[in-house]
C-alpha cells in the first residue's frame, strides 16, 4: 500500500506566515530606538547682517563665569527672569533680548537663561559675540 | 412552523489577509527607521523645559562638544577653525540643513560663541540646541 502524501504537489504552507511575519514586525519595533532630537532651536543672523537698534529696544542679559545674570543692569534669579522678561515685553513689544555671556561660563547656565526666555516667548533673541 | 434562517451568520474574522496586513505594517517601519549613523562623543546634555523637536533626522547635521572642548562631526574630531569647512560642504548638500549641538553641560561658551561664529559663517544658521526635558 502506497503512503498518502500529506501536501498537494507544489503549494506551500500559509497558516504560520503570519506569525512569521508578526515575529519580524516585533524584531523591528523592539530594535528601532525612536530617540527624537529635541531641543532648543534658535536662528542664527547671516554673517554681516549689522542693524542699527535704538537704544530703549535693548535689554541686556549677561551672564557672568559663576552663572550669575544680570538683567538690563539689575542681578536676577536665574528662575525669575522668564517673568521679567514677559513683564517687559508687555511694556515694548519691539524689545530684543541680548544675551551675552562670559568665556567662561557654563553653557548649562546658558541653556537655562535661553530657556527662561522661550518661556517668556521672547521671539527676538540676540547672541553677542564674545570678545 | 418556524422560520428557518436561510444563511448563517460566520462569527470568525477573515485571516486570509492577515499576513498582507502585518507585512504592510513591517515594511513601513522598515522604511521609516533611520538607523543611527554616527555615535559621537560622550556627553551630559543640559535640560531645559521649553523645547521642541526637531523636525527631521534626515535634515539634521549633529555636531558634539565633549566637555575638554573637543568637537566632533560625523565621527571625526575637528578644530574650531575647521567647523566651517565642513559644516559648509553639509550645508551645500543640504539646503534645509539643521544644525543639532550636542554639547556637555559644563562646556565653555566661549568655544559655543566661537561654533556660532563658524556656523554664521558656513550659512548653517538654523541651529538646535540638543537638550534633555527637564521635569518641572
Amino acid at each position: 500500500m502506497k503512503k498518502k502524501r500529506r501536501f498537494k504537489r507544489g503549494e506551500i504552507p500559509t497558516a504560520s506566515m503570519a506569525d512569521i511575519a508578526f515575529l519580524l514586525l516585533i524584531f523591528f519595533l523592539v530594535t528601532t530606538t525612536i530617540d527624537m532630537d529635541k531641543g532648543l532651536g534658535i536662528i542664527l543672523p547671516a554673517e554681516g547682517e549689522e542693524i542699527e537698534i535704538k537704544k530703549d529696544n535693548i535689554l541686556n542679559c549677561l551672564i557672568n563665569s559663576s552663572g550669575n545674570v544680570l538683567l538690563g543692569g539689575e542681578p536676577i534669579k536665574t528662575k525669575d527672569i522668564s517673568k521679567e522678561i514677559r513683564r517687559k515685553i508687555a511694556e515694548n513689544d519691539k524689545l530684543i533680548i541680548s544675551v551675552k555671556a562670559h568665556e567662561k561660563t557654563k553653557y548649562s547656565d546658558y541653556i537655562a537663561v535661553i530657556d527662561q526666555l522661550k518661556m517668556a516667548n521672547a521671539k527676538r533673541i540676540s547672541i553677542a559675540e564674545i570678545d | 412552523m418556524k422560520i428557518q434562517r436561510k444563511t448563517k451568520v460566520s462569527s470568525d474574522i477573515p485571516t486570509a489577509s492577515m499576513p498582507d496586513i502585518i507585512f504592510m505594517l513591517l515594511i513601513f517601519f522598515m522604511v521609516t527607521t533611520v538607523l543611527r549613523e554616527y555615535s559621537g562623543l560622550p556627553v551630559e546634555l543640559p535640560r531645559a523645559k521649553r523645547i521642541e523637536k526637531l523636525k527631521s533626522k534626515r535634515h539634521t547635521s549633529h555636531i558634539w562638544v565633549s566637555k575638554e572642548g573637543l568637537i566632533s562631526i560625523q565621527d571625526k574630531l575637528h578644530t574650531v577653525e575647521n567647523v566651517r569647512h565642513v559644516m559648509y560642504d553639509i550645508r551645500a548638500a543640504d539646503p534645509l540643513l539643521t544644525v543639532s549641538l550636542k554639547a556637555d553641560k559644563s562646556a565653555k561658551m566661549g568655544l559655543i560663541s566661537n561654533i556660532h561664529n563658524e556656523l554664521r559663517k558656513a550659512d548653517a544658521l538654523k541651529l538646535n540646541y540638543s537638550t534633555k526635558t527637564a521635569v518641572e
